[in-house]
Parts: structure tokens; sequence; C-alpha cells
């Protein structure tokens, strides 16, 4: 046996690798916006809104209770049956988004009930108005208690869109699969992958502590203090 | 008169907690509602200001009727300071954003006004220097010292205290109770609900005795304390007595 | 897509069904694996002398830290490499086992943290070795603390086992896209049934560790949450 690595890959992988941020970051973001919107709605929906509690449920039910690569094929290879077409960008992003929005769903509602139900009442008796409640009271107080489960979810879906390159998305497994390929060098261009994986993995850990140390408010998500 | 409560009922599941409760509350008086625990003193504060939906019954804020459906209840509450037994600052923010918000955000002051007015309430309840801390970082008293600012800035026709003192060390009590004593001689309307019989005692205009969901008995605190008519009320002043030792 | 194709699928359901019948024996071996080694790791982490507690962490940390397909394209190539050939379906199984039992560990080290620290000297006082205390006394317990966690992990890794696509072993996703090779319009229909499928049996699965949860409860022993 003799291994083999040469520093020619590294290029080609840089460019997947910023593909695999892009994709992250975007699937992150959009989920994020969406998740929030999935979350109030199963908290705060009543009254005439409760049908969008049932949708809003029965998403994120659907979404987590079944495999990423199910969504992701059914919307690249399935889809187009009916006549709509997308790149394997454009899916792989649409697939991560939605899937990642059902978790963190999940996450910013966790937060928003470990709000103390006080906090809403004094802003009530103040004179805000419900949705001015959430927005100046609730939600920023949420969104602090959701860093660290958040920060695993990023972790989750930097490596979860490894599976991407199956549709053929050349990002960062995908430049891997296609070196490896021509060279015939499986083996040793996965093992550098997997370094650049551990190596973002533990960027990402790091940034995400230091912004969880620099939004720390003392009695916020503290435990053992009242 | 400037506030009215006719005839409120509430009950939950099974339990009545408010069985017909009627008072008014002139301008500038300060009324003490006392009481054994659970006999709805603190849902008549919140159905006050609909916090909690009152069953039946009415309630006016001089000419405007709170209970209608028809009232814009978040003005009305912006009119009605509101004082809680665990405080509730809101934990994100400093004192002084606690202070500022519903100017802000209620009242639309600019953020420069709101920080002036911010500023001269916390001053009044003596904690200008501790604008910047947040809730964690204040004691107990000093948290009931802002949540009273926070309603103060509002400029509010009358302020209900929720047993504002049930949850604070003896040792702190006293900071809360005198800016309360201040605040009922500078004029403001208060209705409160304590145990603290000394305050009731001093400060009082009025004294409703609360059980079971009904007033048993009101008037001045010297007629209430040291003659009181109904033997409810008798009974529960001795034991209050035995409990905490009389006078303050 | 028209209730036709919805038809053939549904004739084809046996064949999806077999496909599944893969993912569930994957997902069988994976399970056990990564359980004998999660709990040895996690004992180790929170038991074991310090170099051996920091070679536990590290291995943790990198098989959290690798895409799942990745590990399993590593598990199936690595051994090529030396000369070592094995199905894919046993690279799956080792890549996913080795992986879970990462998170496996993890869980369990928080529930044998989560015993209060009485219970081990109440153990050694009655002359048990360190070794008898953790096997009688503390693991009974901690296990009983992890089932909330391992739920969890049960609905990721099931979800997971799709991943052996990646490989060729010929699962239910493999025979998913057979039938849409084979007739273009079942794709849909063919992937709808296999999410279905996965709903069904995750929350199958949770309902089943739900009921053993609370059969194995006992008094004064829950897991804070």
């Amino acid at each position: 046996m003799n291994l083999v690595f040469r520093w020619a890959w590294l290029p080609r992988l840089a460019q997947g690798l910023a593909l695999t941020l892009e994709l992250t970051g975007l699937s992150m973001a959009l989920g994020a916006a969406f998740g929030i919107v999935l979350a109030l709605v199963r908290v705060y929906a009543k009254g005439p809104l409760m049908p969008l509690y049932g949708l809003a449920s029965a998403y994120v039910h659907f979404f987590r209770g079944t495999p990423l690569l199910v969504q992701l094929m059914a919307l690249y290879y399935g889809l187009p049956t009916l006549g709509v077409a997308m790149s394997p960008f454009t899916a792989s992003l649409l697939a991560l988004t939605l899937n990642t929005a059902a978790y963190q769903a999940e996450y910013f509602r966790g937060a928003i009930q470990s709000v103390k139900s006080g906090q809403m009442l004094a802003a009530r008796a103040l004179g805000l108005t419900r949705l001015q409640a959430i927005r100046y009271v609730v939600l920023p107080q949420a969104l602090r208690l959701v860093i660290p489960p958040w920060s695993n979810e990023l972790v989750y879906m930097m490596k979860g869109s490894a599976v991407v390159y199956l549709v053929g998305v050349l990002e960062l497994m995908g430049q891997a699969k296609n070196i490896a390929a021509r060279e015939f060098r499986n083996f040793e261009v996965y093992i550098v992958v997997a370094l650049f994986y551990l190596a973002l993995v533990f960027l990402f850990t790091v940034i995400l502590r230091f912004v969880e140390n620099r939004t720390r408010i003392p009695g916020l998500g503290v435990p053992g203090r009242p | 008169m400037l506030l009215r409560v006719e005839d409120l009922h509430k009950r939950y599941g099974k339990e009545e907690v408010l069985r017909g409760v009627s008072f008014s509350l002139e301008k500038g008086e300060t009324k003490v509602i006392i009481g054994p625990s659970g006999t709805g003193k603190s849902t008549l504060l919140r159905c006050i200001n609909r916090l909690t939906e009152p069953d039946r019954g009415r309630v006016f804020l001089e000419d405007v009727e709170i209970t209608s459906p028809r009232v814009n209840i978040n003005k009305i509450r912006a009119q009605i300071g509101f004082v809680f037994q665990d405080f509730n600052l809101f934990t994100h923010l400093t004192a002084l954003d606690n202070v500022r918000l519903g100017l802000m955000r209620v009242k639309g002051l600019s953020k420069k006004e709101a920080t002036e007015r911010a500023m001269r309430e916390l001053a009044r309840v003596g904690l200008a220097d501790k604008a910047k801390a947040y809730p964690a970082e204040l004691s107990g008293g000093q948290q009931q010292r802002v949540s009273i600012a926070r309603a103060l800035a509002m400029d509010p026709k009358l302020i209900l205290f929720d047993e504002p003192t049930s949850a604070l060390d003896p040792e702190l009590i006293g900071e809360v109770l005198s800016v309360m004593v201040e605040l009922a001689q500078s004029g403001m309307t208060m209705l409160v609900v304590t145990h603290e019989m000394g305050f009731a005692r001093s400060v009082a205009d009025e004294i409703i005795f609360m059980e079971k969901g009904v007033i048993v008995e009101q008037g001045p605190p010297e007629q209430l304390f040291k003659s009181p008519k109904h033997p409810r009320t008798v009974e529960f002043l001795r034991r209050i007595t035995e409990l905490y030792g009389g006078e303050k | 897509m028209s209730l036709e194709h919805w038809l053939k699928v549904w004739a084809s359901l046996p064949v999806l069904l077999q496909g599944l019948s893969v993912n569930l024996a994957l997902l069988g071996g994976l399970l056990s694996l990564g359980f004998f080694l999660g709990l040895v790791f996690a004992v180790l982490e929170v038991y074991g002398p310090k170099p051996l507690r920091l070679c536990a962490a590290l291995y943790s940390w990198v098989f959290r830290s690798i895409p799942e397909i990745l590990l399993l394209l590593l598990m199936w190539f690595g051994p090529a490499q030396f000369g070592v050939r094995i199905a894919p379906f046993t690279a799956a199984v080792l890549a996913l086992g080795l992986r879970s039992s990462a998170y496996q560990a993890q869980i369990f080290r928080g529930a044998l943290q989560a015993v209060p620290a009485g219970q081990m000297l109440a153990a050694r006082a009655l002359g048990l070795s360190k070794f008898q205390a953790v096997r009688h006394v503390l693991l009974p317990q901690a296990l009983r603390l992890s089932l909330a966690g391992w739920g969890n992990e049960f609905a990721v890794v099931l979800k997971d086992t799709t991943l052996a696509y990646a490989v060729g072993v010929v699962e239910v996703m493999r025979q998913a896209r057979y039938l849409g090779s084979r007739e273009m319009p079942l794709t849909l229909p063919a992937y709808i049934t296999v999410a279905l499928l996965f709903l069904v049996l995750t929350y199958a699965g949770l309902f089943a560790l739900g009921a053993l949860e609370k059969r194995l409860r006992i008094p004064g022993l829950e897991a804070r949450r």
C-alpha cells in the first residue's frame, strides 16, 4: 500500500468548500426565517388561525420524520415529472432549507416557550400589543437561548449538505468524488476532505461560542439563577 | 371617580374566584386590599386591566368602560400601571431599557425623550446609578423599584400593586415600601394588594377586606383595624397579628 | 402523476418493502454496534484514566464532525486500500455504527453524570469494586435516564440508513430509483411512498420507545428536563 497526496487537488477542493459554505449559509439563514415563522405559529396561533397551527405542525413532523435524501431526490428527480425542473444547486438549496426549517422551528419553539410567562404579562400590562410583546420582549430572549441548539444544527447541516453531491452538485464532496474517480485515489482524497470538514466544524464551533459569549446577558439562560 | 368596579365575576373551572366584587376609587386615593391567600385579590387586579378577562361585571376608568369589547385595551393598559409580585422585569434589557420600552413602543417617544424621562423615574426611585445594570445584577428590592419606575414613566392614572413585597427578603421590603409611601403622598392613585399591615394602616385611605371572592368589609384603617364589624375580619386580623407580630 | 401511476407504485410496494427491510437490517446492525461501543466509550470517558478519557473524547468528536456519507465512502474505500474487500452493507453498518457510537457515548455519558454521586459512594461503601458499582448500580439507572436521548438518536439513524444508497446497497432508495428509471412518471409517487414509510417507522419507533420508558420508569428516577 502507498498513500498519495497531491497539492494539485487543493484548488478544486477549495472551490468545493466555497460551495459547501454557500449552501450551508443560505439554507441556514432561509431555514431560520421560515423556522421562526413556523415556531411562532405553533406557539401563538389560536382562534381563526388554528388551521395554520395544524399546517405548521404537519410540516414540521413530515420533514423531521423523513430522510433528507428522500426529500432531495423527490425534488430533483420527482418534480420534473410534473414539469417543474430545477438545477441541481436550486433543488439542493431548496431541500436543505425545507429540511432545516423544520428542525429549527422546534429549536425556536423550545426557546420561545422557555421565556417565562411573566415577561409577556408585564409587556401586555405596559400596553404593548401581542405582536409588539413578541417582537420586543419574547423573541430577543428566545433568540439568545436558541444559540446552543442552533450551533448544533449548523454543524449538522454542514455535514448534511454533503449528500447533495448525489444529484451532481460540485460542493466539497462532489469535487472530491470527481478527483477520486479521475485519479483512482478514492481513500486519500476522502481523507483530505474529512480533514476539511473537521477543520470547518472546529472553526464554526469556536465562532459560535464566541457569539454566545458576546450576546450573553446576566440572568438569561444561566441555570441555577432566578 | 377615577375607577369603578361593578359586580366582577371570574371562575376557573369549578372554582369561583370572584363572586361579585364592586368598589370605586377616587383620584389621589390609596386603597389597600387585604385578606387570606387565594381569595381572588390578584385575580381582581388582573381583571381590572384585563390581563385576565372577567366572566361578568364591568370596570370603568373615568368614563371609559374598560370591559367593553370595543375599547382598545392596549391604550387603557398604558394608563394603568401594574407592579407584579415577582417584578417581571424584562430579563434581556437593562434597567434603563426596561423603563424606556413602553415609552418608545407604546407612547411613541423618541429615544432621547424616552431616555430623559426614564432617567428621571429611575432617579425618583433612587436607582439612577443602576441604569446600565441588567435585572439579574440587581437585588430583589432594586428590581421592584425599577418595575415601579417602569410603571410611573407611563404617566399612569393609577397604579395596581400585586403583593409588591411578598417575594422580597425581609431586609429589602423597607426600601420598596418607602418608595410607595412617597408615591401615595405625592397624590398618585393606588390600589395595593399586600400583607404589610403597617403600610396599610399608615398610608391607606381605605382598607378593603376580601375573602372567598367577595368584599367582606371596607372602611378607613382606624375603624377597620380597631373595631372591625364582621367576625371574619376579626378572625383574619387576629391571625395576621400572630403571624407578623402586629405593628411593623 | 396520475392515479394510474400511484396504483403501479402500490403494486410495487413489496419491492419497496423488501428494500426497506434492508434499511431495517442496517438499522439493527448499526444501533447494536453503536450501543456497545458507545457504552464502553461513555464509561471510559466518565471513569477511565485521563489518557483514555481524552482518546474517547477525541474519537467522539471526530465521528460527530465528519459527514455520515463521507464516513461511508471512507469505510468502503479504506479497507480496499489495504487489500481487504468488504461488502457495501458491511461498510455501511461499520460507518454508521461507529458514528452512532460517538453520539450514543455522549448520551450515556450525560446520563451517567446525572446519577447522583452518592450512589457510587454508597456502592463502594458496601465493598463493591468500581467496575461492579458501575455495572450494578450506575448503569441500570443511567440507561433508564438515556431512553429519551436514545429515542432521538434512533430517529436520526433510521433516516441515515438511506445514505447506504451512496455505496450501492440495494435498499429502499435504490428500489425507488429503479422504479423511477423504469418508468419516469413513477418517480415522485415512489419517493413520496418511501417518505411515508419512514414517517410511519419513525413515529411508531418513538411511540414504542416512549412506552418502554414508561414501563421501566421508577419513582424518583426521572430525567430532569
